[in-house]
């Protein structure tokens, strides 16, 4: 069946529908992974937005047992084409079936590169996928124009707190659409983690008396989650060790006074070069995210940059003066991308060994 | 880190003659960071033995040696430059060898020269055997497990330790004999008992068996700081088994998930930073298909021919980074230049799929074994680029120019089932063509892949090219079918075949309907960034972002495609020489090629480059584009001047010789009529299609006679028949390939050949120089040593050469190049052919005598005149250094190939030996051909009736070089007769010790083994003695003249050289 991928500026790409048939309008942006297409599909950071592969042949070692949460968060897929058949030792299905089980439409045949141009040339922009041959464009631009990914933080987050037991350091991960590695790289390093849900309050956190704090990835503007960076005032007034990723990162700035702004086309990717200020070090990293922490105004007195991306110079990190506070913008947890970042869970655990020997 | 001042003048290595497992890819890399070297003011002494490379000329480098490759030679450039630092990651192996060994025996420290680019300890680590394993133990990560065993016990013993099967691999025994793999411990005990009892040293290797494990490469980057990144991942569509140079690769991976592939990342970047490596590495793989499970094959600590096909497949320039790492800078101080806005320290992503074919000789080598195995035996490759693997397969698949444009080209449709099926199981190049059939058949995919051990995912891809031919036999055409067809590449000559509509009708339907190739861009990001560096693969569907609008005129330059036996990288030289000549000339220039080790497919050579096939076809796509002002088709060897008429079809004026003369030189009617005219003399012959007419011309002319296909480069087909027999069998040949020409049959004359090269404004010609063959007619003059300045012929001859090609250029109405082979007989000057075009010969003719041919011929092309250009017409005056060409061949890697020498091309590469006297000339050219003598001052004669009288001369030469002579029994006893102190030995069939024990008991240095006349079955005793001598590593002379020319080289073998430095050659 014949489908549309509209976007807001008027351009229109013809394809073959996947996935479900249903109508859907969202933000469009691409990622440049050339593997981990079913990471992409369950990073809760993609709610609200359709993403467009450019690599493109997707689907080759069909669906294995990595999914970054329960369930596909992403509103639409959109890829050049679907291998027929999938090969892997670990496949346990077909990209087909699952984007049809998980509910997800999308569109397939379509010049992936040419609407990677555009997102690129004009920025991130809203778009609708849809089968239906009658569009009318007059009536779907406004519609467009209109949409907004909203609090997508609430919808994504865990409905109630859970414990993962673990013999070493107590950690609290807040989950603003965490991706599971987080966890997953805690308790392979002996943490206890429990994960607690977005709009969780600082003083239950708190209570539960964690060794360290860890602020989760997750989806949508920052300034939306305001109730989220007033109880992440809190945290950052407690002794406890903080470490944020993302989402996480940018709330933290937002709840300390500074300031945040969309990109124009946002990085989504696992080749982003990030430079760590005080090592001079650069590392390839896991990106996926659409908004920045700006620095122009960062007090010193607060936080200084960490980490710069060397592509564009805009933030990828920031450490918190006097406080025992670090944060970064990548992906440390990679899934999909480079590994080469996860030592910074490590030097999490420095953080709270140092605060157990004071 | 900010670059490093103190280096200021560095030596870098190239990696000598082209052989098969080192080929053109050190060119590009080599080209590419002398080039970035020069951007930092960095003064660039550049050593190589190889002439025809681009590396090696003056504008790359400022100081350049075309010397031979040895310790020695190298010592003494250092002496005489004073170069601050050595840069050995450029050359290969060869190039990383001689940087280990000039810093082990302690020069390098005592002339205060630094290795740069990376250490002594770092290749140790990566190359020793030992030293390497335990690296990788000790950052645990896993080496296939082996051992060297004395006892079957011992290996029984080991085997249950790790497991079966295993590999053996017998110590110093011929091409692995006495080896295999064992399943069982029946199995390891029978093979292993065979296996010690043929080891010379009664050694065998166990190693555990990966034989079917997927092979992934990583191209990986570090700089000094200790920053890592990976160029690219690959994945060879063979399985461990084959050679990655010999295998079908695929970049980036393709059945890999991201744990899989950021696991084997993690391992490369963590084996380069353990290493200390800064520049570029490979690192090869192989991962177990049904696990996590994995081994590192191989690291190679340098710039391969892997880094070569992941640059051109990325964007990415391994070798320019590497070297401007080597400088002191950091990834991210270093400007990725494909997008101006980023940096090096980042990973390319790649929004297509590029796949890469191997070229293999056995068009060349018809006796030899196809068999693909760990030792490689393709001459060179090529990659083609699409946003789908199907197409991207049939792309590389007509890249080739090897008569093959789709799965149907190797036609197995004549066999049965059950030999179908006993066929899967033989690894060789036509293996994807057996299993198309297969699934034509209906095969299923899992039985293909237990044979196989081929991933389904790439089965797959191939039934649905099946599929499409199924398809488009059965279906009518429709426009729905047709861009199907086109979007995974099925050319319009396929489609015509399989429909039987016409050619020009589905042109016609294509372009009635839109379906037209449009071009994407090759950006290292995925469109993330924008690129500016123009570099495009066509697609089928979407948008064209190639830009066909100039303020220039706009000149298409067609490269040469694969490198192959016959046409290898001198004509990359000449298409890039040619680019540059346009391009200061104001033009803005296009350049079409496939093959990813050249120079010319680099992104910064043309102002645009079209990584493409180079079939009628997808050049028409993109002179639909570009609508390009002319064309140039004589620098791009026979790849380029068969698409002359194409062109002209399209509309696209040849700039240069006009296509119908290019046609008389190749057309024998029409030549003749040319000698006629110009009262050139030519041995007598004729030309026939039949063997019938053959013999009928043979018979009349009197054998022997040289029969050969016309259009073709390297003398492919060319033979020399002594009877009807013979005729009968290379017609036969030929003939398997439909002919669209004529076969010429012609008198064959035995005398001194020469080659000239000269440049034609139409009006006066420019010759460079005389080239004079040491062998005489009947060895191919890519396969004899080439002398200039002529040394034996007098000054009435030269004069007639020039007169001659005068005439004929003239005759021809040629506008740029011309290259003839003369045969001097009896003080007469005969043709015996015209290439109105580039030849082999230009790139070592150009440096010797500092003439810039291309340059000049592509000015004249352009319409200016030798005399404007400031050269004075005629033969240019002699230049003061006498300079030889060595060819070099690559037999010992291929298995059963006859090595004698004919008027069929066998060599693969050449290298120069440049001296102020003859003697010296010819000395370093054999050393630079790897002929390091003597050894052991014995040898073996064994030589035909023909040549027994001048063996006699040759024999004492060697005596008086103090050589003892082995002789089979007739040459032993004329050899006696004539006052040579021979001795006799028996023959193969004969008790021992025989010749073949002599040979096997590694005391020999050479074989001169002349063939008998004619060329009989392979078992022949002659045949055994050569293949045995060259798989032993002893060098083997199958021409008389040649061994004359090695005494003569061995007569005044020097220790002290002069050095020549090219770049200071100038002519009068």
């Amino acid at each position: 069946m014949k489908a549309f991928l509209i976007l807001e500026d008027g351009t229109v790409f013809e394809g073959e529908s996947i996935g479900a048939q249903k109508e859907v309008i969202s933000e469009i942006v691409f990622n440049t992974s050339m593997t981990g297409y079913l990471e992409v599909l369950t990073d809760p950071s993609y709610a609200g937005q359709a993403v467009c592969m450019t690599y493109p042949l997707i689907g080759n070692y069909g669906i294995t047992p990595d999914m970054e949460s329960t369930r596909s968060w992403v509103d639409g897929y959109i890829v050049r084409e679907l291998s027929r058949i999938p090969s892997n030792f670990r496949c346990e299905g077909t990209i087909q079936d699952f984007l049809l089980e998980q509910d997800v439409p999308g569109i397939c045949g379509i010049d992936t590169r040419a609407l990677t141009k555009i997102l690129r040339d004009k920025g991130t922009m809203n778009g609708m996928i849809t089968t239906n041959e009658n569009y009318n464009l007059d009536e779907i631009l406004p519609k467009l124009k209109a949409y907004n990914t909203g609090d997508v933080v609430t919808k994504v987050t865990c409905k109630e707190k859970t414990t993962y037991p673990g013999k070493g350091y107590k950690v609290a991960v807040l989950d603003l659409g965490e991706k599971q590695n987080i966890t997953k790289s805690l308790l392979e390093r002996g943490c206890e983690v429990t994960v607690y849900p977005a709009h969780t309050k600082a003083e239950e956190i708190l209570g539960d008396q964690p060794d360290g704090i860890m602020l989760s990835n997750g989806p949508g503007d920052p300034k939306e989650c305001t109730d989220i960076i007033a109880e992440i005032k809190k945290l950052y007034d407690s002794e406890v060790p903080i470490f944020a990723i993302c989402l996480g990162h940018q709330l933290m700035a937002l709840a300390t006074g500074a300031d945040t702004h969309k990109l124009k086309y946002g990085h989504r990717g696992g080749n982003h070069p990030v430079k760590d200020l005080v090592t001079g070090r650069v590392y390839i990293t896991s990106q996926n995210h659409g908004y920045v922490v700006d620095t122009d105004n960062l007090d010193a007195k607060i936080a200084t940059p960490a980490f710069i991306n060397v592509n564009d110079g805009t933030n990828e990190g920031l450490a918190y003066t006097g406080k025992n506070i670090f944060t970064v913008q990548f992906h440390p947890e990679a899934c999909p991308g480079p590994l080469d970042s996860g030592y910074l869970f490590d030097r999490f655990m420095n953080m709270m060994g140092g605060k157990n020997n004071a | 880190m900010p670059r490093n001042k103190d280096i200021k003048k560095v030596l870098v290595i190239g990696s000598g003659p082209i052989v098969i497992g080192q080929a053109a890819e050190f060119d590009y890399a080599g080209t590419q960071a002398c080039r970035s070297l020069k951007e930092e003011g960095v003064e660039v002494v550049l050593v190589n033995s190889n002439p025809a490379t681009i590396m090696t000329d003056k504008e790359i480098a400022d100081e350049v040696y075309i010397e031979p490759l040895t310790v020695e030679v190298l010592k003494q450039i250092i002496l005489k430059e004073k170069p601050d630092s050595v840069l050995p990651t450029l050359g290969g192996q060869a190039g990383l060898n001689l940087g280990m060994e000039l810093e082990e025996c302690g020069f390098l420290k005592e002339q205060g020269v630094r290795l740069i680019g990376t250490t002594a300890e770092t290749i140790f680590r990566a190359e020793d055997r030992q030293a390497f394993k335990d690296t990788m133990e000790k950052i645990h990560e896993p080496v296939a497990a082996s051992q060297v065993v004395n006892s079957v016990e011992d290996g029984v013993k080991f085997t249950n330790t790790i497991g079966y099967p295993v590999v053996l691999r017998p110590a110093f025994t011929l091409g692995g004999s006495g080896g295999g793999i064992a399943h069982d411990e029946t199995e390891l005990r029978e093979i292993l008992e065979n296996g010690l009892r043929l080891s010379r040293v009664h050694e065998v290797l166990v190693e555990r068996c990966i034989a079917g494990w997927k092979e992934i490469e990583y191209e990986v980057m570090r700089d000094a700081a200790g920053n890592c990144i990976t160029v690219c991942n690959m994945e060879n569509i063979d399985p461990v088994g084959v050679h990655t140079g010999d295998s079908i690769v695929v970049a980036p991976s393709q059945t890999l998930g991201d744990k899989e592939y950021q696991m084997l990342r993690s391992s490369a970047l963590n084996i380069i930073s353990e290493l200390g490596i800064t520049g570029g590495c490979n690192v090869q793989y192989a991962l177990h298909p049904e696990s996590f499970e994995y081994c590192v094959i191989e690291v190679n600590p340098r710039v391969s021919r892997s880094s070569a096909l992941a640059s051109k497949a990325t964007g990415y320039p391994i070798a320019k980074v590497a070297a401007k790492i080597a400088l002191g800078y950091t990834l991210d101080e270093i400007k990725n230049a494909i997008t101006g806005k980023t940096y090096a320290s980042f990973e390319p992503m790649l929004d297509y799929c590029v796949v890469k074919i191997p070229r293999l000789p056995f068009d060349k080598f018809l006796t030899a074994k196809r068999t693909l195995t760990t030792q490689m035996k393709a001459t060179g490759e090529v990659m083609s680029i699409c946003n789908n693997f199907e197409g991207a397969l049939m792309k590389a698949i007509r890249s080739l120019e090897q008569h093959v444009e789709s799965l149907m080209s190797y036609d197995f449709s004549d066999l049965s089932m059950e030999e179908l099926d006993e066929e899967l199981r033989i690894v060789d190049d036509r293996r994807i063509y057996r299993i198309a059939e297969a699934l034509r058949r209906g095969v299923s995919y899992d039985h293909i892949h237990d044979i196989s051990q081929i991933d389904i995912w790439f089965i797959d891809k191939i039934a649905i090219l099946v599929e499409m031919e199924e398809r488009l036999k059965k279906e009518e055409l429709t426009v729905e079918l047709l861009r199907e067809a086109k979007r995974i590449e099925f050319p319009d000559t396929v489609i015509s075949q399989l429909t039987g509509k016409s050619v020009d009708e589905i042109k016609q339907m294509r372009y009635d309907n839109g379906i037209v190739a449009s071009y994407k861009m090759v950006d290292t990001c995925a469109a993330e960034f924008q690129a500016e560096t123009p570099y495009y693969y066509s697609v089928y569907g979407g948008e064209n972002e190639a830009d066909g609008q100039s303020q220039k005129k706009k000149v298409l330059v067609l490269g040469s495609g694969p490198i192959r036996i016959g046409q290898g990288i001198e004509f990359d030289f000449c298409s890039v020489h040619c680019t540059w000549a346009f391009a200061k000339e104001g033009y803005e220039t296009i350049i079409v090629n496939n093959n990813p080790e050249t120079v010319s497919t680099d992104f910064d050579i043309a102002d645009k480059l079209y990584f493409e096939p180079l079939t009628a076809e997808d050049v028409e796509n993109i002179v639909n584009i570009e609508k390009p002002d002319g064309a140039v088709v004589q620098f791009g060897g026979q790849t380029a001047i068969k698409l002359t008429q194409d062109l002209m079809k399209m509309g696209v004026p040849i700039l240069g010789t006009d296509a119908k003369d290019v046609d008389a030189a190749e057309d024998r009617e029409l030549f003749d009529q040319i000698l006629e005219q110009t009262k050139i003399p030519r041995a007598a012959g004729g030309t026939v299609f039949t063997s019938e007419e053959a013999k009928e011309v043979a018979n009349r002319l009197g054998y022997p006679v040289l029969v050969r296909p016309s259009y073709v480069l390297g003398g492919q087909g060319m033979q020399i028949a002594f009877n009807d027999d013979e005729i009968e069998k290379f017609m036969d040949i030929i003939n398997q390939i439909a002919q669209d020409h004529p076969i010429l049959v012609d008198k064959y004359l035995q005398g001194k050949e020469i080659e000239v090269d000269a440049v034609c404004d139409g009006e006066d010609i420019l010759i460079p120089g005389i080239m004079e063959h040491i062998e005489r007619t009947g060895v191919h003059s890519g396969d004899s040593i080439s002398v200039y300045p002529a040394h034996t012929i007098g000054e009435d001859i030269k004069e007639k050469i020039t007169d001659y090609t005068q005439r004929l250029a003239k005759a021809l109405h040629v506008k740029g190049m011309i290259n003839i082979q003369f045969i001097v007989m009896d003080g007469e000057v005969y043709v015996i052919e015209v290439n109105p075009r580039s030849s082999r010969t230009v790139p070592y003719i150009s440096k010797v005598t500092g003439i810039p041919i291309v340059d000049l011929a592509t000015k004249v092309i352009i319409g200016k005149t030798i005399k404007e250009l400031g050269y004075k017409p005629g033969l240019q005056p002699e230049a003061e250094y006498v300079a030889i060409k060595m060819p070099v061949f690559s037999f010992e890697k291929l298995r059963g190939a006859e090595i004698s020498l004919g008027p069929e091309m066998k060599s693969t590469g050449e290298c120069l030996g440049i001296a102020t006297t003859f003697n010296e000339a010819l000395y370093k050219a054999f050393l630079g051909a790897g002929v390091e003598l003597p050894k052991y001052k014995q040898m073996i004669m064994t030589v035909n009736d023909k040549d027994k009288p001048e063996s006699v001369d040759v024999a004492k030469r060697f005596a008086a070089l103090g050589y003892k002579i082995y002789a089979t029994r007739s040459t032993a006893k004329y050899l006696q007769e004539h006052g040579v102190d021979a001795l006799r030995v028996n023959k193969i069939s004969q008790e021992s010790p025989n010749v073949m024990d002599l040979i096997l008991g590694h005391k020999i240095d050479m074989v001169i083994d002349t063939p008998t006349e004619g060329h009989g079955d392979k078992n022949r005793d002659g045949f055994l003695i050569r293949r045995n001598a060259i798989e032993t590593g002893v060098y083997c002379i199958t021409a008389m003249d040649t061994a004359n020319a090695l005494a003569t080289s061995l007569e005044s073998a020097l220790t002290d050289f002069t050095l020549v430095d090219i770049a200071k050659v100038k002519n009068a």
